[in-house]
C-alpha cells in the first residue's frame, strides 16, 4: 500500500475515533468532572510534546514555554471576543458554527505564537545552555508583564467574556496533530539535524548544518503548537489572567517532559497525563502537592535523569508493527534508524 | 556660617535635582541587595558552572531564620541557654527583655542567620548537587530548579504561606543629605554592611589559600584535583560562603522592609542573577557593579517611566547584554574551544 | 512496553483516587472554594473561618430544617483555572447543593459559568467586580461592588475631607485595585477634584521608594491607595519615611489585623472603606467578634464577617427554599429581604448584588478603628450596576 494512502486512512480513522469520543463525552454521558480533566490532559499533551521538540530533541533549554501559550491564548481570545460570534453565526450558528470558529481562532493563536517564537528565537538561540534558559525565562516574564499592561485584553484584571467552547474533538485533534508533526519531524532529515545539534552543536556546525536556522525553525514550530494549546485553553473557562502564565507554568511543562523522558514523545504524553491527573488525585494533600513535586523532581534527577521512558522511544516498535501490518512480509524497511543517546550523558560546554 | 553654606547648596539644586538624587539613593540601596545575592551566584557559577536557582530561596530562608532568631532571642533565648534573663548577656548582647532594638542585636541576628544558611547551603550541595555532578549541566540545572521549588513550597508549608512581619531590630531615622534628598539610617547600615562583606569576600578569594584553591577550581576542575586540591571541600566552602552572603542580604532586606514571605526570593534571585551576568559571571567586582546598575536602572525606570515595567527591566538588560556582550561588563571574552 | 504498562497503572490508580469527597447522605452539602495559600492567604483563611463558624453554629442549633450542614472546603491556590476545576468537581462529583466563593473577583468570574451551567447557586462574600453577577442568574454576591465602593471613597475625600488634589497609588497586578482606581478617579473629578499624579506598583512589591518620591513631588492633599493590606502597610511606612504626611485612603482590601502590624503608626489618621468595624458596639457585632476571638484567637476582619454573613444568608435561603434543588434555592436567595447580618442588613437587588451600607473607618493610634462615617453615595441608585 503506498505510504500516503496508508497515512490518509490512518488519519481518517483517528478523526473518526475523535468524532465518536467527542459525541460520547459532550453528550454528558460521562461525568463532566472526568471530561474536564481529560480535556485538560489533552491540552497538556500538546504543550508537553511541543516543548519536547525544543528541549528534548534539539537539546535547547527553553523555559519560557508558558509565554507562547499566553500569546496564543490572548490572540485567539481577542479574535473570538471581537469576531467570534459573527463568525460562528455566519457558519450557521449553533454548535457546529462555534466549533469551526474555534478551529479558526486556534489557527490564529498558533500563527501569532509562531511569530512570537520567531521574534524570541532569533536573538536567543545564539546562546547556549544555561544562558538560553535564563533568556527564555526572561522573555516569558516580559510577555506576562506586557499582558498585565494591555488594557484591551483586560490587563491585570484578566480577560473575561471569552466564549466558552469546550471541544473534545479539537483539543484532541490538536494533540494528535502535535504528536504527529513532532514525530514526523524527528524522523526526517530535519529531525536528524536537530538531534545532531543536540549531541554536539559545534560538530554539527562544522559538518555544514546551519544550526541557527534549524534551531529557530524548531522553535517557531514549537511555539506555534504552544499557541494552539493556549488558544484552546482560552476557550475552556472563558477567562484568562496573565498570572496563570508565569514561569511556574513553564516549570510544570518542563517537569512533564523530564518525568516522561526528554527524548521521548510517548514519555511526554505520559508525563503530561500523570501531572495533570496527579493534582486531582492528591486533592487530599493539596498543601503538600508542590513539595511532593519538587522532591520528585530532585529524586528523579539524581536517580533517573532520563525520565520514565528515557532514551528509547516506544513508538519505534509501534511503527514497525504497523508497517508489517499493512505491507506484509515483503515490505521494504526504508525508515532511517535513530540513534537517540541518553540526555544524561556528559555534555561539555 | 555653616548653616548658610548648607542652605546655599540646597538652593542651588532645585526640586527636580533632589528627586533625582533621591531616586539615585533609592537605586543604590536596592542595588546593594542585588549585589550581595549576585556575589553568591557568581561564585557558585565560577566554580561549578551551575546556575544555582535555589540561591534566591536561600536568601528567603535567611530572612526567615533572622525572623525566628529575632523573636527567639532576648529573655526567652537567655532562659533557654540557662542564663539569667536580666543578666548582662541577655541585656547587652541579646538585647534583653522583649528584644530591645540595637545595632548589636541586628548584627548578631544577621551573623547567626548567615551561619545557619551556610550550613543549609552545604547540605543542599551535598544532597542534591553532588550526585548530579557527573551528569550533564542540563540535569544539574533542572535539579537546581527542583531545589528552588522545594525551598519555596516547603517554606510555605513550614513557615506558613502568609507574609510575616519582621520585628524592628533597631530604630531607624531619616538623615537629610545635601541636595534635598534623604536617606534612611537602615539604608546606610545596609550599604555599609554590604560593602564590608564584599571587601571581606575579595580578601578571602584573593588573599587566602582557600581562595586560591577556589580560583583554581573555577579555572579547571580536573587540573585542580590533580594539583592535590580537595575539590569537594572547596565546592562545599564556596556554597557555604555564597549562602552566607545571601542570608545576610535576606536579613538586611528584612530590616529595611519588614515584610517577609516564602516566595520573596524568586524574583529577587532572578534579578540578582542578571546582575551577575551583567557584571561578568564568575567576576566578583562585576557582581557588585552589576547589582548596583540593575538597582539604579530599575529605580529610575519606576520613577521616571512607568512602574508597571519594573520587572521587565532586569530581563531586558539581560537580553541586551547577552546579545551584545555575553561575557559581561567586566568579564573576559572567552574563546570557544573545540 | 513494560514502562508504558507501569505508567498506565499509575494513571489508573490516580484516577481512582479522584473520588467524590464524601458519599450522599441526608445532609446539606455546601462547596466552599477559597485561596488559603498565596499572598492574600489571610483573606481566604479568614473567609473559611467565618463560614466554618457559621456552619458549626447552625449545626449546633439543629441544622437547617433538621438536616446538618456539611462543608466541602477546597483551596484554589489563587489560580482561576484551579477554581474552575474545583467548582466543576463540586457540582458534579460532590453534588453540592450550593457553592460559596471566592474572595477575588478573577476566580469568581472563572468559576461562575460552571455553577450557572449546572444550575447550582453560587454566592460570593467579597468579590467586588461588577462582572461576577453578570455571569448568570444563579450567581449572587453579598457585598458591595467596586463602583459603589470607589465612589464612596472619592466622595469622602472630596466632600468630607475637602481635598482638591489627590494622587493614586494603584496595584496594577490586581483587578480589585485597578477597578477601584477607575471609579475613584472618575468620581473625584466629578466632585471637582484633580488627580495630580498616578503611580503604580505590583502586588508583592517591597520597595515603593521610587514611586513615593515621584508622588511627593506633585504635592497631593490625599493619596488613594486601593490595594491590599500587605502592600499598603509597607507603602504607608515608606511614605512617612519619605516625609509624606497627608492621609491615605483605601478600600476594604486594607482590612486585616496584619495591616497595623506592618504599617504601625504610619497608618494613624488614614482611612478606608469597609463592610463593618469590629469595634462597632452593636450587640450582634460584638457577639460575633467575641465568638470568633474565643474560637480562633484573633479579631475577625471584614472578610471573616462577610463570609460569616454569606454562609448564614445561604443557610437562611435553604431553610426558606421549597426543596434542595438548585433552582429552588436560587429563588429563595433572590427573595432574601433585609437579612440581619453582622455587616449590615442585606437585600439582593435585581442584579443579585447586595444592597448594604458602607462604613468609612479612620485608623487611630494603636490600631483601633473609629467609624468616621456611614457613607451614602450620592447620585448612585440603590442598585449600582455600571
Amino acid at each position: 500500500m503506498p505510504r500516503y494512502l496508508r497515512n490518509l486512512i490512518f488519519g481518517l480513522i483517528v478523526i473518526g475515533i475523535l468524532f465518536g469520543l467527542d459525541f460520547v463525552f459532550q453528550a454528558g454521558l460521562i461525568n463532566p468532572y472526568y471530561t474536564r480533566i481529560l480535556m485538560l490532559c489533552g491540552i497538556s499533551i500538546t504543550m508537553a510534546v511541543s516543548l519536547n521538540l525544543i528541549n528534548g530533541f534539539t537539546g535547547q533549554f527553553s523555559i519560557g514555554h508558558a509565554g507562547f501559550m499566553a500569546v496564543g491564548a490572548y490572540s485567539a481570545a481577542y479574535f473570538s471576543v471581537n469576531y467570534g460570534t459573527s463568525l460562528a453565526n455566519s457558519l450557521g450558528g449553533g454548535k457546529l458554527g462555534w466549533v469551526v470558529a474555534l478551529a479558526l481562532t486556534t489557527l490564529i493563536g498558533a500563527a501569532i505564537a509562531g511569530i512570537a517564537g520567531l521574534a524570541v528565537g532569533i536573538p536567543s538561540l545564539r546562546l547556549r545552555g544555561d544562558y538560553l534558559a535564563i533568556v527564555t525565562l526572561g522573555f516569558g516574564q516580559i510577555i506576562v508583564v506586557f499582558l498585565n499592561n494591555i488594557e484591551a485584553v483586560g490587563g491585570a484584571r484578566g480577560y473575561s467574556g471569552i466564549p466558552i467552547v469546550k471541544s473534545f474533538f479539537w483539543i484532541f485533534l490538536i494533540a494528535v496533530l502535535t504528536i504527529v508533526v513532532v514525530y514526523n519531524i524527528v524522523n526526517s532529515a530535519f529531525g536528524r539535524a536537530l538531534i545532531s545539534i543536540r549531541e554536539d552543536e559545534l560538530a554539527a556546525e562544522a559538518m555544514g548544518v546551519n544550526t541557527t536556522r534549524y534551531k529557530v525553525m524548531a522553535f517557531v514550530i514549537s511555539s506555534a503548537m504552544a499557541g494552539a494549546g493556549g488558544a484552546l485553553l482560552a476557550h475552556f473557562d472563558g477567562y484568562l489572567n496573565p498570572k496563570s502564565f508565569e514561569f511556574i507554568k513553564s516549570f510544570e511543562f518542563l517537569i512533564m517532559i523530564i518525568l516522561g523522558g526528554l527524548g521521548s514523545i510517548v514519555g511526554s504524553v505520559i508525563g503530561a497525563i500523570v501531572l495533570t491527573i496527579l493534582p486531582e488525585g492528591l486533592r487530599g494533600f493539596a498543601e503538600y502537592r508542590m513539595v511532593i513535586y519538587s522532591l520528585l523532581l530532585i529524586i528523579l534527577m539524581i536517580t533517573r535523569p532520563q525520565g520514565l521512558l528515557g532514551s528509547s522511544d516506544a513508538f519505534k516498535g509501534f511503527r514497525k508493527r504497523l508497517r508489517r501490518l499493512t505491507e506484509g512480509p515483503s515490505g521494504t524497511a526504508s525508515s532511517a534508524t535513530q540513534s537517540e543517546t541518553s540526555v544524561g550523558g556528559e555534555n561539555p560546554r | 556660617m555653616k548653616a548658610r553654606q548648607w542652605r546655599l547648596t540646597s538652593d542651588r539644586y532645585g526640586p527636580r535635582m533632589s528627586t533625582f538624587l533621591q531616586q539615585l539613593i533609592n537605586g543604590i540601596s536596592l542595588g546593594a541587595i542585588y549585589s550581595l545575592i549576585a556575589l553568591g551566584y557568581t561564585m557558585v557559577y565560577g566554580v561549578l558552572k551551575l546556575i544555582n536557582f535555589a540561591h534566591g530561596d536561600v536568601y528567603m530562608v535567611g530572612a526567615f531564620m533572622g525572623y525566628y532568631l529575632a523573636n527567639g532571642l532576648g529573655q526567652r533565648g537567655a532562659q533557654m541557654l540557662g542564663m539569667s534573663p536580666d543578666g548582662f548577656i541577655a541585656r547587652g548582647l541579646l538585647g534583653g527583655g522583649t528584644l530591645e532594638p540595637s545595632l548589636i542585636t541586628a548584627l548578631v541576628v544577621m551573623l547567626l542567620a548567615m551561619a545557619i544558611c551556610a550550613a543549609i547551603g552545604v547540605i543542599i550541595e551535598r544532597l542534591a548537587y553532588r550526585p548530579v555532578r557527573k551528569y550533564s549541566r542540563l540535569t544539574a540545572l533542572i535539579t537546581a530548579i527542583g531545589v528552588s521549588l522545594l525551598l519555596e513550597n516547603g517554606g510555605q508549608v513550614v513557615f506558613g504561606a502568609e507574609p510575616k512581619f519582621f520585628p524592628e531590630l533597631f530604630r531607624k531615622r531619616n538623615i537629610d543629605l545635601v541636595g534635598g534628598a534623604s536617606i534612611n539610617s537602615a539604608d546606610v547600615i545596609v550599604l555599609v554592611i554590604a560593602l564590608a562583606l564584599m571587601i571581606a569576600l575579595q580578601w578571602i578569594v584573593y588573599r587566602t589559600k582557600t581562595g586560591r584553591a577556589m580560583r583554581a577550581v573555577s579555572f579547571n576542575l580536573q587540573s585542580a584535583k590533580l594539583m592535590g586540591i580537595n575539590t569537594d571541600r572547596i565546592i562545599s566552602f564556596t556554597f557555604a560562603l555564597g549562602s552566607a552572603l545571601a542570608a545576610a542580604a535576606g536579613v538586611l532586606v528584612a530590616i529595611r522592609i519588614p515584610r517577609i514571605d516564602p516566595l520573596m526570593g524568586i524574583l529577587v534571585g532572578l534579578k540578582a542573577f542578571v546582575a551577575a551576568v551583567l557584571g561578568g559571571i564568575g567576576n566578583i567586582p562585576g557582581a557588585m557593579l552589576g547589582g548596583l546598575l540593575i538597582g539604579i536602572t530599575e529605580t529610575m525606570v519606576v520613577g521616571y517611566l512607568s512602574p508597571t515595567y519594573k520587572d521587565a527591566v532586569a530581563f531586558a538588560i539581560l537580553i541586551l547584554i547577552l546579545l551584545f556582550r555575553p561575557s559581561g561588563l567586566l568579564g573576559t571574552v572567552a574563546q570557544e574551544k573545540v | 512496553m513494560k514502562r508504558i504498562l507501569i505508567a498506565s497503572i499509575v494513571i489508573a490508580g490516580l484516577l481512582s483516587a479522584c473520588q467524590p469527597q464524601s458519599s450522599g447522605g441526608d445532609k446539606v452539602r455546601i462547596g466552599v472554594f477559597m485561596s488559603t495559600t498565596g499572598s492574600t492567604a489571610n483573606f481566604g483563611i479568614s473567609s473559611v473561618n467565618g463560614i466554618k463558624m457559621a456552619a458549626d453554629e447552625i449545626n449546633a442549633a439543629g441544622g437547617i430544617n433538621g438536616k446538618q450542614v456539611e462543608l466541602l472546603v477546597q483551596d484554589d491556590r489563587s489560580d482561576s483555572q484551579e477554581a474552575a476545576t474545583i467548582v466543576t468537581k463540586f457540582v458534579t462529583q460532590d453534588q453540592v447543593h450550593a457553592v460559596i466563593g471566592e474572595v477575588a473577583s478573577s476566580r469568581s468570574i472563572a468559576a461562575a459559568p460552571i455553577a450557572q451551567n449546572a444550575k447550582i447557586p453560587m454566592l460570593t462574600p467579597s468579590s467586588t467586580n461588577p462582572e461576577v453577577t453578570k455571569k448568570g442568574d444563579f450567581i449572587f454576591r453579598s457585598c458591595f461592588i467596586d463602583p459603589y465602593q470607589g465612589a464612596a471613597i472619592a466622595q469622602f475625600a472630596a466632600k468630607t475631607l475637602g481635598a482638591k488634589t489627590a494622587a493614586i497609588m494603584v496595584d496594577r497586578k490586581n483587578d480589585y485595585s485597578t477597578g477601584l482606581e477607575k471609579v475613584i478617579g472618575a468620581t473625584f473629578t466629578k466632585f471637582g477634584g484633580k488627580i495630580v499624579a498616578t503611580q503604580s506598583y505590583q502586588e508583592g512589591d517591597q520597595d515603593f521608594n521610587a514611586q513615593l518620591t515621584s508622588l511627593k513631588g506633585s504635592n497631593p492633599e490625599v493619596i488613594f491607595v486601593p490595594g491590599y493590606y500587605n502592600d499598603v502597610g509597607l507603602i504607608a511606612k515608606q511614605a512617612r519615611d519619605k516625609g509624606i504626611t497627608v492621609p491615605l485612603i483605601g478600600g476594604d482590601g486594607w482590612d486585616s489585623e496584619q495591616l497595623y502590624k506592618i504599617g504601625g503608626t504610619a497608618l494613624n489618621g488614614s482611612y478606608f472603606t469597609n463592610h463593618y468595624s469590629p469595634f462597632d458596639t452593636e450587640p450582634k457585632v460584638q457577639k460575633f467578634v467575641n465568638d470568633y476571638k474565643s474560637r480562633y484567637g484573633g479579631t475577625p476582619d471584614a472578610l471573616a464577617a462577610t463570609a460569616y454573613d454569606a454562609a448564614n444568608i445561604m443557610f437562611d435561603a435553604i431553610k426558606r427554599s421549597k426543596s434542595l434543588s438548585g433552582p429552588d434555592i436560587r429563588d429563595a436567595l433572590a427573595a432574601t429581604n433585609a437579612f440581619p447580618g453582622v455587616t449590615g442588613t442585606v437585600t439582593f437587588n435585581q442584579n443579585r448584588d447586595a444592597v448594604k451600607p458602607i462604613v468609612m473607618i479612620e485608623i487611630k493610634d494603636g490600631g483601633t478603628y473609629a467609624v468616621r462615617e456611614r457613607v451614602n453615595v450620592e447620585g448612585a441608585a440603590v442598585a449600582s450596576n455600571q
